[in-house]
């Protein structure tokens, strides 16, 4: 256990020497900044034109917007990290002398994950609880439940980096990265066209959605965390079933059965990753 | 004799049978087999090297040198064949506990410094090493004023300094260094042969893998020869370099001088020089023989020892494969 925590505390410091934490602080406070400014001048222009139901979906729409886009970042971070971190120190040789210690490739690699978790829920927890206090301030709009909508972004950049340290495990680190990402945004892309699909009644296009979710659960875990951070009546405009095909409202909060088989999903692709490891040569 | 003295006897002279036995090596593997695809990097390889031995792995490029340490150490997986390492099954992760590595390909995490590198080695060997014995190994090595610096900044032969000091940290019994010279400077060079002739004084074994025959010759008590993946030849340098001679330039031999010679071992002659070849590499043999020349009337202007160079050898078990695996 010694040797995993060493491994985590080496894959965390690695992230604030390399500047990974400066530059993703910057883009934070970039975002932060640019939606502080977006919120007071969206309640100074529109503060007398909109009812109270209008203004609550609007915040609800504008805060699920940037929390895609910390999700994003977040995305991006962690599973340009993870490629290097892994495949990259694999490639170096700089793992050549690290692995002939007495330690177990799966320590070394759930040391790597677990420094990775840290940092990548570490960021979208803070990032997303200061957007949301942010929120709070400028428009006075609190989430109805902030702690469980972080809590699922945070799953959400496990899932995804948990899927780049299995790519990084096979293949080159900018290929992982590549791939992690893409795929990532494919889910969300098949997330959208599910909606549409189940708002026209079209259950074969519903079901892309559906099945993606499944496949690679980041965009179920997101819309799980929309749903947290919504106004529970914003649906009400749209109604439900329109809602659904809208990329930024939730219509459903996740059931527990969903969150068993993320936890199962994660597991799976986490052992498979030990797997690839243990047997690779370096 | 009672039934409790019988089985006293008995467990005392089991343990005196045990006792008997000679020490398990630091390192031994027999049928070492590992395929790329289709080519063969290493073919049915077996070796074992002693506490406290230093035994040089030569060969030409691609001949399986590195793939055999890496398969040593746990870091490939062999096909066939298996590695015992300290005692244990090199399998086992607790069998590196006491073994430093000097990688071919020495890459140090460049955003720590060369100080916390050490330290890092140090917690995952999982070995107590106080601080002032970690700044040490970086003295031994010359990088003492360069401890708190990143390793992103320094040289290749700096890294590979590093890299030995990673290697030696820990309290070894085993230490493999694959190329440990091929940044260095001739200094450095220098500093690894009295790193190596130190660690067999304090009866560790070390495994070198080097392209400087020189160095293999002067520090490594056996040599191995890999050649496309197999032990070409293996043995001690007496071994494998075979019977020394000498070849003595002398004016007035008389035929008792001659005689003298010939009782020494088989002579070749060329003007005034003699060569002879000796059969034992017995120390006293050439003063011995000098003597009794001198005592007989021979002038003695010169004598030079001659031995095929381990250059030569190696040459020629890799060009005419005329090696012939020794025991």
């Amino acid at each position: 256990m010694s040797a995993v925590l060493t491994i985590a505390g080496l894959t965390l410091r690695e992230a604030g020497r390399r500047r990974v934490l400066l530059a993703l602080g910057a883009l934070t406070l970039l975002l932060l900044g640019l939606s502080g400014w977006g919120f007071s001048r969206f309640a100074a222009e529109a503060g007398g034109t909109l009812t109270s139901g209008e203004a609550r979906l609007t915040a609800s729409i504008l805060l699920n917007l940037v929390m895609f886009g910390y999700s994003l970042i977040a995305a991006f971070g962690t599973a340009f990290l993870a490629g290097p971190t892994l495949a990259g120190e694999t490639e170096s040789g700089i793992a050549l002398a690290v692995l002939a210690r007495p330690i177990r490739r799966s320590a070394f690699l759930l040391g790597k994950w677990l420094g990775l978790v840290v940092f990548g829920s570490g960021f979208v927890v803070l990032a997303g609880l200061a957007q949301c206090l942010i929120v709070r301030a400028t428009v006075d709009y609190w989430p109805p439940e902030p702690a469980k909508a972080l809590a699922l972004l945070a799953a959400q950049t496990v899932v995804l980096l948990t899927l780049a340290v299995l790519l990084s495990t096979v293949i080159s680190p900018m290929a992982s990265g590549v791939v992690a990402v893409g795929l990532f945004c494919t889910t969300w892309v098949a997330g959208v066209v599910g909606g549409i699909g189940a708002s026209l009644g079209n259950d074969a296009v519903a079901r892309v959605g559906s099945v993606s979710r499944m496949v690679l659960p980041t965009d179920g875990l997101w819309r799980g965390a929309m749903n947290g951070f919504q106004d529970p009546t914003a649906l009400s405009f749209f109604g439900d079933v329109d809602g659904g095909a809208f990329p930024f409202l939730s219509v459903a909060p996740l059931t527990a059965t969903y969150l068993a088989w993320t936890a199962v999903w994660v597991a799976m692709v986490w052992a498979l990753a030990a797997v690839s490891f243990g047997r690779r040569d370096l | 004799m009672s039934e409790a003295a019988l089985g006293e006897a008995a467990l005392r002279g089991a343990a005196e049978l045990v006792a008997g036995l000679p020490p398990a090596p630091a390192v031994r593997c027999t049928g070492l087999r590992k395929r790329y695809g289709r080519r063969t990097a290493v073919d049915g390889v077996s070796l074992q090297i002693g506490h406290g031995e230093v035994v040089g792995l030569l060969g030409p490029n691609g001949a399986g040198k590195t793939t055999v340490i890496k398969m040593l150490l746990g870091l490939v997986r062999p096909d066939a064949g298996e590695v015992m390492l300290l005692g244990r099954p090199a399998t086992d992760p607790a069998a590196r506990s006491r073994v430093g590595y000097l990688p071919e390909l020495f890459r140090y995490q460049p955003w720590l410094s060369a100080a916390e590198v050490l330290a890092l080695h140090v917690r995952l060997s999982g070995i107590e090493v106080p601080a002032a014995e970690q700044r040490e190994a970086l003295a031994l090595v010359g990088l003492d004023a360069r401890a708190g610096d990143r390793v992103g900044g320094f040289s290749k032969g700096m890294q590979q300094r590093l890299g030995l000091a990673v290697a030696l940290v820990a309290r070894l019994e085993f230490v493999v260094l694959d190329e440990p010279t091929s940044a260095l400077d001739p200094l450095g060079r220098v500093d690894v042969r009295d790193i190596v002739l130190s660690l067999r004084e304090r009866g560790i074994a070390v495994l070198l893998n080097s392209h400087l025959i020189g160095e293999v010759e002067r520090v490594c008590d056996r040599v191995v020869i890999l050649d496309r993946g197999r032990v070409a030849a293996s043995g001690t340098l007496l071994e494998l370099l075979g019977q020394h001679e000498v070849r003595l330039h002398l004016t007035g031999l008389p035929p008792a001088g001659q005689a003298r010679l010939a009782a020494a071992g088989r002579v070749e002659r060329e003007g005034d020089w003699f060569t002879v070849a000796l059969p034992a590499d017995d120390e006293d043999t050439v003063p011995d023989l000098v003597r009794d020349l001198a005592g007989l009337g021979a002038r003695v202007h010169a004598v030079e020892p001659g031995r095929i160079s381990l250059e030569e050898r190696l040459l020629g078990i890799l060009r005419d494969g005329t090696g012939g695996t020794r025991p």
